[in-house]
């Protein structure tokens, strides 16, 4: 029980020249939900390929439920299911006669086949589409049924490869729960995505893949403890407001960020309660008009922004890619 | 850390529907309803496979034929092999354009995942172009019936002309497969060119003693002329062991290559 469902360790990818991982290690529990967080061309769908067994890696392993993906493919297939980037789901057929083609290659017993359909397609509310050609379903009902459909073999481990993107927010919603669901009836899920929302509301655990390494791991909140912790928002009522606040002598404020169309400056706080005081006394004291505070917490933004390096320079403050491949969240916190 | 999470509810029961191991069978005639689905559901498919032969055999009896040999008698009888194995290789043709669309889909991706015998997707293209392709030219050979085509074939030509025939389909859709591995759905599109012109570079239309001297060579040596002749031999009911044989070796040395080949793409390659 407590071993990992998924264990990788120090894989390595290359396509000709390029390096695509660089040694990533990856632990993902039983009934886990792992995100596989990194912008474009950090390396997702490789590790996704080779979990799945369609990529041969260069170096390093990775097992699924005890079972090498290289030495013992045969076995990862039989515990793995993949749901890719596109709803691969044939326009020609019904829903129906999807799930039953998929549970006939899935090898389920024949007198198995429909009834495992018919479950399938009542779970996830395809029921009255089930005899119409996928042509005819919108983009929600594809994503259901291609779910539906890596569920056949009731699988171990459901791979998810960044499976809401071109959904709109309320499909997207739905397909999060669909993802919870499951979780919570014991299957491990890994799934791959770049939004960041996605990862923080679904994931238990969250691994930041930059540039083929594993830049950062962690919880949601963990991740964002990792960038410099709360800021104050402070905006004025005018300019000359603005420009005098600087000289209240608030811890921090000298090197606030400032914000001239809200009239407002932005500044990191260790104690934000207290700046906060702070700034209200002293504004009125001095006479200057405040329109209004608040505390802004650190986004998964923050911390992919600064870990991937896609923010301009010197916003990334203090961020653990000074060793990256081996400090972790996990590590960090420890 | 790694116990912050309460462990998730082991399964209450065993799964009601877990897999049995391998069945290549199974997987290959899953596979070829598949396509038998595809093809039975899209105009396109169902125009190549039934429209456009008949459509050609029309061009070519009807509109070509009292030019080609100066009367509208016996032309009917020469051309008919020719167009046979001109609408089989289009026919077989559209297998590219399925394999390059799951390729591109991620579908290939999928299967790949599952415990199933390796190339059965592969198979289900092949298998449903062979299909397909025998109902195309029975309706191709009514249709030449129709037109005058006097076969001279008895029953064990005619036995003979099917065998054939299913061995050219599976060569041309094996050689269709390998292409749609590796070409985009457009480009996949235009593997069918090589079996609407190369054919006419044979004997299947006109006599290569009437092309240009510098295209005798290879229009006598190219394989679409032992093909043709032979389908010629068997309909006519005088069939040429010697041409047949080398008709034979030219498919046989094709569909081991593109198995070969295709094979290693299917493993190779993922979506693109």
């Amino acid at each position: 029980m407590n071993d990992p469902m998924i264990a990788v360790r120090g894989l390595r990818k290359s396509y000709g020249r390029t390096a695509v991982l660089r040694g990533v290690d990856l632990t993902v529990r039983r009934g886990e939900i792992f995100a596989l967080l990194g912008p474009n061309g950090a390396g997702k769908t490789t590790t996704v390929n080779i979990l799945t067994t369609l990529v041969h890696p260069d170096g390093g392993s990775a097992t699924i439920a005890g079972a090498d993906v290289v030495k013992n493919p045969g076995a990862v297939r039989r515990s793995i299911a993949l749901t890719g980037q596109y709803a691969s789901v044939d326009e020609f057929q019904t829903g129906e006669e999807n799930l039953v083609m998929m549970a006939d290659l899935a090898h389920l017993p024949r007198s198995a086949v429909r009834r495992r359909a018919a479950e399938l397609l009542a779970r996830f509310d395809l029921t009255d589409a089930a005899r119409r050609r996928v042509s005819t379903y919108s983009g929600g009902m594809r994503r259901r049924l291609d779910l539906a459909i890596s569920l056949v073999a009731d699988p171990d481990v459901l791979v998810l490869d960044e499976p809401t993107t071109g959904l709109d927010p309320a499909s997207r919603s739905q397909l999060w729960e669909v993802v919870r669901g499951l979780a919570a009836d014991g299957t491990t899920i890994l799934l791959t995505t770049q939004y960041l929302e996605e990862a923080d509301r679904l994931a238990d655990t969250i691994a930041v893949l930059a540039e083929g390494r594993i830049a950062a791991r962690g919880t949601a909140t963990e991740l964002k403890g990792l960038v410099a912790g709360d800021h104050v928002r402070v905006s004025f009522d005018d300019v000359a407001s603005l420009a005098a606040a600087r000289g209240l002598g608030v811890a921090g404020i000298e090197a606030a960020e400032e914000d001239t169309k809200a009239l407002a400056l932005t500044f990191p706080s260790a104690e934000p309660v207290r700046a906060i005081r702070d700034v209200l006394d002293r504004a009125e004291a001095g006479g200057l008009a405040v329109a209004g505070v608040s505390v802004v917490k650190p986004t998964l933004d923050d911390v992919f922004l600064a870990l991937t390096g896609n923010r301009p320079a010197g916003a990334a403050a203090a961020t653990p890619t000074d060793t990256p491949t081996d400090r972790t969240a996990e590590e960090a916190l420890r | 850390m790694t116990t912050t999470l309460p462990a998730p509810a082991a399964r209450t029961a065993p799964a009601p529907s877990r897999p049995v191991h391998g069945a290549p069978l199974r997987d290959v005639v899953t596979m070829s309803r598949r396509e038998a689905r595809r093809s039975l559901r899209s105009i396109d498919g169902l125009i190549t496979a039934f429209a456009l032969p008949v459509l050609i055999m029309t061009v070519f009896v009807v509109i070509f034929g009292g030019a080609i040999s100066g009367g509208s008698g016996d032309y009917i009888d020469y051309v008919v092999p020719g167009v046979l194995i001109m609408c089989l290789g289009m026919n077989s043709a559209t297998a590219a354009v399925g394999v390059a669309q799951d390729m591109t889909t991620g579908t290939i991706d999928r299967f790949k995942t599952l415990p199933i015998f390796g190339p059965s997707a592969l198979w289900g293209h092949v298998i449903a172009s062979v299909v397909r392709n025998l109902a195309s030219a029975a309706v191709v050979l009514l249709v030449a019936l129709a037109y005058g085509f006097g076969p001279g074939a008895a029953l064990g030509d005619w036995l003979g002309f099917v065998a054939f025939a299913v061995l050219s389909v599976l060569t041309f859709t094996w050689i269709s497969v390998a292409f749609g591995l590796v070409l985009s759905v457009e480009a996949s599109m235009s593997v069918n060119m090589i079996f609407l012109f190369v054919p006419y570079l044979s004997s299947g239309f006109v006599q290569v003693e009437t092309m240009p001297d510098w295209l005798h060579g290879f229009a006598e040596n190219q394989p679409f002329t032992p093909i043709i002749e032979s389908v010629r031999g068997l309909l006519m009911g005088a069939p040429d062991a010697g041409t047949i044989v080398t008709a034979c070796i030219w498919l046989v040395g094709f569909l081991v290559a593109s198995i070969v080949v295709g094979g290693v793409l299917y493993r190779r390659r993922t979506a693109r």
